[in-house]
């Protein structure tokens, strides 16, 4: 084989006025959706191979696969141009986002092609996220489908303002008229409350490439552009740069005494040397005296830029604290109402801790009510405890912290977070925040004279938190009511939270599903926490069945006050001691979510006590328990007076 | 006046916040470094990101003992005009079973020499995030992948069960002895690579170039010899010819084109009307169908 040397073009200027042109070009980032098979991929195929974006060993590689595991026959499959995991070709299914590049003359495009799937819909919102616009795929012989629906909804949610509704397969229906404008009726009228700013219907063959880039005579009667004209003009925004001053810090770039930079990405406005900014959490304002960039100094930044500024005076600030425009500030709160988009199997728990993050802020947080779960069909409010995968609610949250913030609708960075699972890292969910809830910025902490300290020195003792969990019948209100008996007659003060007790009063409302397993443990841990403000020595005896509300307990009270108690009695020998006669009903299927048998138990990892009660007396388990304490008064008093150290 | 942002502005812009969000969450990130074109736009914009400072990271070379003379050099000399802390693994393993690309094919050769001494290197410093080059229009399963790409605690990559990636929010959270792959380039194109190569004037390896080269066309692909444990084969001869290389690699892999583009401009002119897509370079991405992805699957880049 000979290696013929590439043509090339006349070098220096003509390159260089070629990439002069490149570089004034816009950018369109979009996506494809719709449901599964309307031809997403097929699309995206098409678009890049009449866009020349295809070269010949993709070529060859494209028509080798399509013998393959190809599903056009003798035709070259495009999806298989993008479904670029083993498991999609095999399957014949998107199952994650793909991101391609393509130009024409006019504009640059980055395209997301996101699955259909509804299980994959993470992956659709993944693709969303940071599109301008979305082509929602419909199949001409299917009309509009649940996915269809769910898609534009989400699109909608994540502020995607411009629609394009592909009415694919149109070969398929004899490129019928009727067809395609009842089809866009319906889609209209669905998305009337979408809040999009164009919805351009466009009838195609993504196959046969009819009105993809070049206007189809089988399509006569349909007079619009066609889907590259379109994307080649539909209008970007740019808008963020006239928007108020929002720079979230990011880093704090500090090589040496002599130079604090505040390094981030100027999320939407303009900055000039000399401007006065403010620290959004702290109201504190300064002078902006310099932008500092690798290639020397700027005069000015503007939306987009990563840049670093330098203040003229030495302000509080760290990452997750944002600057701002002195007249015109976010919203600074620790309660707020949003839309949330649920991504993960294990399902949203009102009450359930979970890290909140925005791009640089990041604070713990709690879903504090569910409003509603929007229904994906109709777009309509239903009431519901919890929001499963896939699932669209409006939620009231409160963090521990205060965060700064846009509504999302005025602002697409400031205004958007995740959720994360606190055990096992996921990315559970999205959020883009609506408003500031009232009640947040009208009460503050009100100082008091007596704390802690004092209230604890009057009794002489340190406050804990024993928090006993463990399985029902496990042994946790035995043991616990004899240590507080040896506490007690050792002059302690102490009180004994238990389970079944507080669900008579504080938790009567309060059932067994996960959701009120969640809010229970939740309440419970928020009396314990006000109890050792009061300087008391807490019991808890609470099933408290998952390891996140647990932790969620643990970060609530001062360093070395909890006490995680393991009660570890195996569920056998729960079942068969069965004092209350429970196990011997929930096993015959009388009582449902009965721990251990229908309702998960997730053991404690790292207790700080394990008591394995088989073989040992109550006597015995209470001494580990009373020595532990003991053990950290004297550590701490020794502390305290200096001595150890 | 309204100013907006040139494309490359942009870019440039979205992997500075990369980098600075990789610096801010985790306590022992680490750049990967491979000497070609790519690690030199992925420098260039680690030292903007961090201006005044230097990197607040150290600079990982995985040597495959097999890479072109060239780059070594151009990889010293590197290290010491910007002063980065760079840190050189070899898998002393492979090289003691004496692995090599001519006895036991590209593939057994990638993966010692290349993924399980990446392995290593990771397992050795303790890395928690390791920046890469790959750009998502190289290949087909990198065109799937994450930004900030989770690593389980034996670095395989599960491509059916990635984290959601929102916005510009991410998820840096991990368990001991997880890690993250970040990709800033991921959004940058091949032709975007070299207009910002010719933008920012930065220096990349001279085998980007033509020149006159000695080489030997091997199953379709022209091998510089760039030393004497290349042996030929009877009907073999060397050769001088105009040649370069669009992607660098180890020299026994990596296919030289004829071209006399010696200029960036020319590289850029003969890239506008290439008919090949850059990988196809690259013996070890034809190996196997999903070749790529089986690799990012066992820990390769």
């Amino acid at each position: 084989m000979r290696h013929v040397p590439a043509k090339t073009l006349e070098p220096s200027n003509e390159v260089r006025d070629y990439l002069a042109a490149q570089e004034k070009k816009s950018l369109l980032r979009f996506l494809t959706c719709g449901s599964v098979d309307d031809g997403k991929s097929t699309l995206i195929g098409r678009l890049l191979s009449d866009t020349k974006q295809i070269f010949e060993d993709q070529l060859a590689a494209l028509e080798r696969d399509s013998r393959k595991h190809g599903t056009t026959g003798e035709d070259v499959d495009f999806a298989l141009l993008v479904d670029g995991l083993e498991a999609e070709r095999e399957q014949g299914i998107t199952i994650d986002v793909a991101y391609r590049f393509f130009a024409t003359p006019k504009r640059k495009f980055i395209v997301a092609d996101t699955p259909g799937h509804e299980q994959y819909t993470r992956n659709m919102a993944t693709g969303a996220s940071t599109a301008d616009l979305a082509i929602v795929l419909v199949d001409a012989r299917q009309g509009v489908l649940r996915q269809t629906r769910r898609h534009s909804i989400i699109a909608s949610l994540l502020g995607i303002r411009h629609i394009v509704l592909a009415v694919n397969k149109i070969d398929l229906v004899g490129f019928d008229r009727v067809t395609f404008d009842r089809i866009v009726a319906e889609y209209r009228d669905f998305a009337r409350d979408l809040g999009f700013e164009s919805i351009m219907p466009i009838p195609m063959s993504a196959r046969y490439g009819d009105n993809v880039s070049a206007r189809s005579e089988r399509l006569a009667w349909y007079q619009g552009p066609t889907l590259i004209e379109h994307l080649e003009t539909v209008p970007v925004g740019s808008a963020s740069a006239e928007q108020p001053f929002r720079f979230p810090v990011q880093y704090v770039n500090r090589p040496n005494l002599d130079f604090r930079g505040f390094a981030g990405t100027i999320a939407s406005g303009s900055i000039s040397r000399g401007d006065e900014v403010v620290v959004a959490k702290s109201g504190r304002s300064a002078h902006v005296k310099r932008i500092v960039s690798y290639g020397g100094d700027l005069q000015k930044a503007i939306a987009g830029q990563a840049v670093t500024l330098v203040l003229d005076e030495e302000v509080e600030v760290s990452r997750g604290n944002m600057l701002v425009q002195p007249d015109a500030r976010p919203q600074v709160s620790d309660q707020f109402a949003a839309n949330l988009v649920w991504f993960d199997e294990q399902a949203l728990l009102p009450g359930r801790s979970y890290i909140l993050r925005t791009e640089t802020d990041e604070a713990s947080a709690t879903v504090t009510e569910l409003k509603h779960r929007l229904n994906i069909n109709d777009f309509g409010e239903e009431a519901a405890k919890s929001l499963e995968m896939n699932e669209v609610g409006v939620v009231n949250i409160s963090t521990r912290t205060p965060i700064a913030f846009d509504a999302f609708a005025e602002n697409r960075s400031t205004g958007a977070f995740i959720l994360i699972d606190r055990i096992t890292n996921a990315t559970v969910g999205a959020g883009m925040i609506q408003h500031a809830l009232r009640r947040a910025e009208n009460i503050h902490w009100q100082s008091l004279d007596i704390d802690k300290r004092a209230r604890s020195d009057m009794k002489h003792q340190r406050p804990a938190v024993f928090w006993f969990t463990g399985l029902s019948g496990s042994g946790k209100s035995t043991i616990a009511n004899l240590l507080e008996k040896k506490l007690a007659a050792t002059g302690r003060h102490t009180y004994l939270l238990d389970g079944d007790n507080v669900r008579h009063g504080l938790n009567r409302d309060l059932g067994f599903t996960d959701a009120d397993r969640v809010e229970n443990i939740r309440r419970v841990a928020e009396v314990a926490k006000l109890m050792t403000d009061a300087g008391l020595i807490v019991l808890v005896s609470f099933i408290s069945p998952f390891r996140a509300e647990r932790r969620l307990a643990r970060e609530l009270m001062a360093g070395g006050e909890f006490v995680e108690v393991f009660v570890d009695t195996p569920f056998e020998e729960c079942a068969r001691r069965d004092p209350k006669g429970l196990y011997a009903r929930a096993l015959r299927g009388e009582i449902k979510n009965f721990t251990g048998v229908d309702s998960p138990y997730e053991p404690p990892e790292n207790p700080e006590i394990r008591l394995q009660t088989i073989g040992r007396t109550v006597e015995e388990m209470v001494d580990i328990l009373d020595d532990w304490l003991a053990e950290r008064d004297k550590a701490e008093t020794q502390y305290e007076s200096g001595g150890g150290i | 006046m309204t100013m907006a942002l040139t494309h490359l502005q942009r870019l440039e812009a979205e992997s500075i916040h990369i980098f600075r969000e990789v610096a801010a969450n985790f306590s022992k990130p680490v750049m990967l470094y491979s000497v070609g074109k790519d690690s030199s736009v992925l420098m260039h914009l680690a030292m903007k990101a961090f201006y005044p400072a230097k990197p607040p990271f150290p600079f990982l070379h995985v040597d495959t003992t097999w890479k072109f003379r060239e780059m070594i050099a151009f990889r010293d000399q590197m290290a010491e005009k910007l002063g980065f802390d760079l840190l050189v693994h070899v898998n002393e393993d492979g090289v003691r079973d004496n692995i090599n690309p001519f006895d036991h094919g590209s593939n057994v050769h990638t993966h010692v020499m290349k993924t399980v001494g990446l392995r290593q290197a990771l397992d050795k410093y303790g890395f928690d995030a390791a920046f890469g080059g790959a750009r998502r229009d190289e290949e087909k399963s990198r065109a799937k992948e994450r930004i900030f790409s989770f690593r389980n605690a034996s670095h395989a990559w599960d491509p059916k069960n990635q984290r959601p990636e929102m916005w510009n929010i991410y998820n840096t959270r991990i368990a001991a002895g997880e890690s993250i792959r970040v990709f800033p380039l991921s959004n940058w194109t091949e032709l975007d690579i070299w207009q910002y190569i010719l933008q920012e004037d930065i220096p990349i390896v001279p085998l980007y170039f033509a020149k006159e080269r000695p080489v030997v066309e091997r199953d379709g692909m022209l091998i510089l010899k760039d030393d004497d444990r290349m042996k030929l084969r009877p009907d073999e001869v060397v050769e001088n010819r105009l040649v370069r290389f669009r992607t660098l690699g180890c020299y026994p892999l990596t296919g030289a084109i004829e071209s006399s583009a010696d200029t960036l401009e020319a590289i850029v002119g003969e890239m506008l009307t290439a008919r090949t897509s850059e990988r196809q370079g690259r013996l070890i991405d034809r190996d196997e169908a999903g070749s790529m992805e089986k690799k990012k699957r066992e820990g390769y880049f």
